[in-house]
């Protein structure tokens, strides 16, 4: 703002070569340092040994000053320039006490490191809400020898795992006898729906949808028919369910030989 | 002129009470204002106390009229401080666990001393979503929305969204099927956030050649109920948004709304 529009003190605006007096950089040469002049920040350019003391002419490009901005000799800062910057020194006096860090290229670092540092936490703040481990039974599950299955829907999953295992002599996709593991997931709103043996029906007591033991809805809201999850055999002839793989019918998934575990 | 309206009792055990009490050292350390006696000294009142402070010093005849505000923002605050405190008198009964949940709220009824006190939170709840609408509804059918209250009007839509977020926490905590049911359903919609939600529009862009990166265990809904499915992570989120977070939140807005409402020229008059 009012840093250095006024037309007594107007330093060109110049930033070194290597884009930031940094103090590393002041260390590195014999550079001079930028030289503050009390209120406005007057870098003194020390890249030219010989740097024209007086009226310097408006650069060819516009050189990223300290705080980011991009200016050139024609901005404000330096357009009335006229007061001559001091000779540029090649090695710092020893008596120079003139700081190494202007003014702003400290501020520039201080808002910057501050605005990491910020982003930083508000980031683990966030990740902060996802836990790592989690009490929740495992997606896969191993659910018991063929043999221990009697034709039709079997409960016994259902309130640990969330399955339903369901035996038919005849699938209705596969044409076959066998095994498949259908998800208590009701595909309206996500409640859990009754199994009614006496009608051979799921039925969610939420919103009133109802499935044929197939999986397929038949009443109610719910727009699909429950999902199916990958069953097969495990090594050791018990059944290996996963829920973390879904098969959905209406996307004709249910033929998929993971999908139906013939027996 | 002000000084010509001053009315002063002099008499009485009463009076002299009073004018002790009001001259001792604590009194006036904590009152920063002379004998409530003047207009000035009404002005100061109001100025030299940092909750009247966010009220308008002087407000229209028809800002104190009830056919005119109905009162809905007086008493969806009043609301608010009734929750706010039998809610935390709740909150020495209730414990937030898949094991105890249920049964402490059963408790609060049957053998809590004033077992009223969950039914004063829960009828307060639905009473105060009934006022907040009604109070929106007011500030509409009279265009008090309009500038220069169209910030304050934003902060409202804010504290209208806080409170149904409240009622919304606060329906899990009994923990029975309703409760667990209705959250379930209602976090579901979480899913279908744009980018955000697993299901939702935008998400399946997001991610790493094969890898999502949003899935059903990194999503918003996830990240509201702490696991994957309505379970004790849940429970215990709900729960401290429902004491903690959204309170916080709410008390600031209200703070910032009741400051904005003197700001921008007390409540509106008739047109």
């Amino acid at each position: 703002m009012p840093d250095d529009t006024k037309p007594e003190a107007p330093a060109p605006k110049i930033a070194p070569p290597t884009g930031g007096a940094t103090a590393a950089s002041s260390a590195t040469g014999p550079a001079p340092g930028a030289q503050a002049t009390g209120a406005g920040p007057a870098a003194t350019p020390h890249a030219p040994p010989p740097a024209r003391p007086a009226a310097p002419r408006p650069p060819a490009a516009p050189i990223p000053d300290l705080a980011g901005k991009t200016t050139t000799a024609a901005s404000p800062g330096g357009a009335a320039a006229k007061a001559p910057a001091k000779p540029a020194a090649t090695a710092r006096d020893a008596d120079d006490t003139s700081p190494l860090l202007t003014r702003r290229a400290w501020m520039a670092v201080a808002w910057g490191a501050f605005s990491a540092a910020s982003a930083a936490a508000l980031a683990a703040t966030g990740r902060f809400m996802f836990p790592n481990v989690l009490n929740e039974p495992p997606q896969q599950f191993k659910a018991g020898f063929p043999n221990e299955y009697g034709m039709g829907v079997d409960e016994r999953w259902k309130e640990k795992f969330g399955v339903w295992i369901v035996r038919v002599p005849d699938d209705v996709v596969a044409r076959a006898s066998g095994f498949y593991a259908l998800l208590v997931t009701c595909t309206h709103l996500g409640c859990t729906p009754n199994y009614l043996p006496a009608e051979a029906k799921f039925k969610c007591p939420c919103h009133g949808s109802g499935f044929r033991t197939t999986g397929i809805n038949f009443e109610g809201p719910a727009p699909r028919p429950l999902e199916r999850a990958r069953i097969v055999l495990a090594d050791d002839g018990q059944l290996l369910v996963d829920k973390a793989r879904k098969f959905q019918f209406e996307l004709g998934q249910w033929t998929d030989p993971e999908a139906f575990l013939k027996a | 002129m002000a000084d010509a309206k001053t009315i002063d009792p002099k008499e009485g055990p009463g009076v002299r009470l009073w004018n002790w009490l009001t001259e001792t050292q604590v009194w006036t350390s904590v009152f920063r204002h002379g004998r409530v006696n003047s207009d000035r000294n009404r002005v100061l009142v109001m100025l030299s106390n940092v909750f009247l402070h966010l009220h308008p010093v002087r407000i229209r005849k028809s800002g104190v009229k009830l056919r005119y505000t109905w009162c809905m923002g007086g008493l969806s605050f009043f609301l608010f401080l009734v929750l706010t405190f039998t809610g935390l008198l709740l909150m020495f009964y209730y414990r937030p666990t898949l094991e105890y949940a249920y049964t402490d709220i059963v408790g609060l009824r049957e053998h809590v001393p004033l077992g009223i006190m969950r039914e004063m939170h829960r009828w307060g709840a639905h009473a105060m979503v009934i006022t907040v609408w009604l109070h929106m509804f007011r500030v509409f059918m009279t265009g008090s929305y309009k500038p220069p209250r169209e910030f304050n009007w934003s902060v409202g839509v804010i504290m209208l969204v806080l409170t149904l977020l409240l009622s919304f926490t606060g329906y899990l905590l009994p923990w029975d099927q309703l409760a667990i049911w209705a959250i379930t359903v209602g976090s579901n919609m979480a899913r279908a956030t744009p980018f955000l939600g697993h299901e939702g529009p935008g998400a399946a862009l997001l991610r790493l050649g094969d890898v999502p990166l949003i899935h059903a265990y990194d999503d918003a809904r996830f990240a509201l109920l702490g696991g994957s499915f309505v379970g004790e992570g849940a429970l215990l989120r709900f729960y401290v948004l429902h004491c903690v977070g959204l309170p916080l939140v709410i008390a600031v807005l209200m703070a910032v709304h009741f400051w904005r409402v003197r700001k921008d020229g007390g409540i509106s008059g008739p047109l």
